[in-house]
């Protein structure tokens, strides 16, 4: 049977040239609204085209559509190659695929509506969020049909992160979303005050957790080592730090709600456990960035290893600064500040989009039967430009952010607060800029990128068909 | 919380920290397998996992963090119904931290306790304590100018709805006021309303109507209006109904918003800071406003 039959790359294909489709749209919008925060005229007196609706655009379009793509592009490609089989039930990934993109398409006609239920990374209406399940059951039965289905006895340790993604999102989303109906478009959740922003926030914290830490590792965990060609570091360390993190992560939540009227026991707890969570967290950037020891030299001349490595760097920072901005005292700080607006780009372009952007340069070639990318100068480029966009993006929002947190606390000597709200927004507008300017860099390292992927498949095959490889 | 749901959040605590750290201390244990070997397991043509023990600085940081959640949750609340060792509360934080202010900056505003608000008013070091309060509390609706906005009234131009005394300033301050116009347009119907409006637009002289819709005009306000607003369109500052002479507007002066004003009512707030500000502040605030009307 073997040796006849190949891999089903088609939707893995389709995935990812979403992947890089979305990625432009959504940091799009994020340039856009970035824009607005300078210069608030640009929403030009047009409802659609308002912050308040535009920024849950970008944040759907970049997590959802740009991150989701690409955990669906690579975990379909994994799953195959380290199981040794061609998918399970290939129809139903191709209904995972067209199903995605209408949900993504619908979303980005009812957000600009004003269409949503006010919870945020869960906006979309009771409609979507029902085809949402759909579909992400078809997903897991896809993902976990072809485990099962697999030919060799041990289940490799990225398979595990992307089943845990799976399964954790599904029970996110369906518990969030839990509403009752009043019309087509309206709904209320079942849950009310503080209880409603717990789960709220259960689930929120755990769309980083599952959605952008696990699924991501999974990524990780394959392509770090295949671009290496040395094995992961060490399999006890992935076995440790893979159940730490997942069963830890579920307790973080009530960090978002410090000093609030959530109980100070529930506050208490979602503290400490997201601090027991960075050893665990860290694991995972140990075991990318030591699968180098020994091949050090690589990254001196491979673009899409330095991609991958400067990613763990950045989700170490981020993973580190998670836990330290949990602690009470720092939130007190931080909090309803810019510093977690530059914490979660840190994890989201640093992390996320930079870990992608280097499993998709290893991954395209390879769907498009090429031995390479179209040029690797342009992902160097690419590799510069974005990193560069970083840095510019979470240096501005970190200086932004305590400034502005000591600004509202600071006292004149009657105990009254030395500066109004909008003192505080003004001495900002400097930060907004280099934000600006960070956010505008990196999407234009998101164009190079598109630019090399036009040519890759343009030259490329477009049925590129790679035999299943007999288990070892 | 039940007792139930105490025992239950405790042993789902002590249940995922003792499972953590059982994990670590299991894989603790060095590989059999020498330096560098992999596990044997393959993948994909080249897919290897290697065995390395857990690096030990990692080892060390996970530990330490597992002691800190226990020590904090033997301190601090946490452990369902337990309170924790010191009792601290984000409620008794608070009330903590605002006896320290007022133990601090109290003696700042009583020092102004003896003298009168029109004294407080002309002493530069109160004003400036005053304005530190009014923008502080007042200047989101008021303005930091103090030039008011739209349904917020102006206090810099020596016109006062509810009266410009310092009793008048301090009961408005301290308890807050609640004004209501009431919805005429039925009662008015189209023409009545249309001719209270140019009536009520040549009251400050901004009406360019014939003179003969004024006297229907006149009557209509002398019937609906006039006793709330006074016969001459005065105001009473006892009900803070506004003065319709002097061409200053709350809502507006265009004759489409007078219109709308008469036809559907008024109801504006000034929230009462008694339970916000000690009375040595409030006394401090309105010298502060009282100097404003001054200027």
């Amino acid at each position: 049977m073997a040796g006849s039959e190949s891999y089903n790359d088609g939707v893995v294909r389709q995935f990812a040239v979403m992947t890089v489709v979305w990625g432009i749209v959504g940091m799009l919008v994020g340039v856009i609204i970035a824009a607005q925060l300078m210069w608030p005229a640009l929403n030009f007196d047009v409802p659609w085209l308002s912050f308040g609706r535009l920024r849950p655009l970008h944040t759907n379009a970049v997590i959802f559509a740009f991150g989701g793509c690409a955990l669906m592009a690579t975990s379909l490609y994994v799953v195959q190659r380290t199981c040794h089989v061609r998918l399970f039930a290939g129809p139903l990934a191709s209904f995972v695929f067209w199903g995605w993109q209408l949900i993504i398409l619908l979303a980005a006609i009812t957000l600009p509506l004003g269409l949503t239920q006010g919870k945020e990374y869960a906006e979309l209406i009771w409609p979507i969020d029902l085809l949402i399940a759909v579909v992400w059951v078809a997903y897991g039965i896809v993902f976990f049909g072809t485990i099962a289905i697999r030919r060799v006895k041990h289940i490799y340790v990225a398979n595990w992160f992307y089943g845990a993604f799976i399964i954790t999102v599904a029970l996110l989303h369906i518990v969030n979303s839990l509403a009752m109906p009043v019309d087509a478009l309206l709904s209320y959740p079942i849950y009310a005050g503080v209880v409603d922003g717990m789960v709220q926030w259960w689930y929120g914290h755990n769309a980083v957790g599952f959605f952008l830490t696990a699924g991501f590792l999974g990524m990780m965990y394959y392509f770090v080592p295949k671009q290496a060609g040395r094995p992961i570091y060490s399999y006890r360390l992935s076995v440790v730090h893979f159940w730490a993190l997942i069963s830890i992560y579920m307790w973080a939540g009530p960090h978002h709600l410090h000093y609030t009227t959530l109980p100070d026991w529930a506050q208490s707890l979602g503290m400490v456990f997201s601090v027991l969570l960075l050893a665990p967290s860290w694991g995972g950037m140990i075991n990318g960035i030591m699968t180098l020891s020994g091949a050090w030299h690589k990254l001196r001349t491979d673009p899409i290893l330095k991609f991958m490595i400067v990613s763990l760097s950045f989700y170490g920072m981020s993973t580190f600064e998670g836990p330290m901005m949990s602690v009470k005292t720092v939130n007190a700080l931080s909090h309803y500040t810019d510093w977690t607006i530059g914490h979660v780009h840190s994890g989201a372009l640093g992390w996320v989009a930079m870990i992608s952007m280097g499993c998709l340069y290893n991954l395209i070639p390879r769907v498009f039967g090429r031995e390479q990318m179209y040029s690797e100068k342009l992902i160097d480029l690419h590799f510069w430009v974005s990193t560069i966009g970083v840095v510019l993006y979470i240096a501005s929002m970190w200086i932004a952010g305590v400034m502005q947190g000591l600004m509202w606390r600071a006292v004149n000597d009657d105990g009254t607060l030395t500066y109004s709200f909008i003192e505080s927004l003004e001495a900002t507008y400097p930060y907004y800029a280099v934000r600006l300017l960070g956010g505008l860099v990196f999407l234009v390292g998101t164009l190079i990128m598109a630019y090399n992927v036009w040519k890759t498949i343009a030259e490329g095959e477009k049925n590129a068909m790679t035999p299943v490889i007999e288990p070892a | 919380m039940s007792g139930f749901w105490s025992i239950f959040i405790i042993v789902l605590v002590a249940v995922q920290v003792i499972g953590a750290l059982w994990l670590l201390t299991n894989y603790t244990k060095p590989p059999k397998s020498p330096e560098g070997a992999t596990t044997g397991h393959m993948w994909d043509g080249d897919l290897e996992e290697g065995n390395n023990p857990l690096p030990r600085w990692w080892l060390y940081l996970f530990w330490l963090t597992a002691i800190w959640t226990l020590v904090y949750l033997v301190i601090y609340p946490g452990l369902g119904k337990f309170e924790g060792l010191t009792g601290w509360s984000q409620t008794g934080q608070y009330d903590q931290e605002v006896a320290a202010a007022e133990e601090r900056y109290g003696d700042v505003f009583a020092a102004f306790a003896g003298m009168s608000l029109e004294d407080m008013a002309r002493e530069p070091g109160a004003v400036r304590l005053g304005r530190n309060l009014y923008l502080n509390n007042c200047a989101t609706c008021h303005g930091s100018d103090a030039r008011g906005a739209t349904a917020f009234p102006n206090l810099s131009d020596n016109e006062w709805q509810y009266g410009g005394t310092p009793d008048a300033i301090l009961q408005t301050i301290s308890n807050g006021r609640v004004g209501v116009m009431p919805a005429l347009g039925a009662a008015l119907g189209d023409e009545g309303t249309d001719a209270v409006v140019r009536y009520v637009l040549s009251l400050s002289g901004n009406s360019s109507a014939e003179t003969d819709t004024l006297g229907t005009g006149q009557q209509k306000y002398m019937q609906f209006c006039a006793a709330c607003h006074g016969p001459t369109g005065q105001g009473m500052q006892a009900l803070g109904a506004p003065n319709l002479t002097n061409d200053i507007w709350l809502h507006g002066g265009s004759a489409d918003t007078i219109r709308d004003i008469i036809i559907n009512g008024r109801q504006n707030q000034m929230p009462a800071q008694k339970d916000l500000l000690s009375e040595d502040r409030i006394r401090v605030l309105g010298a502060y406003v009282l100097s404003l009307g001054a200027e």
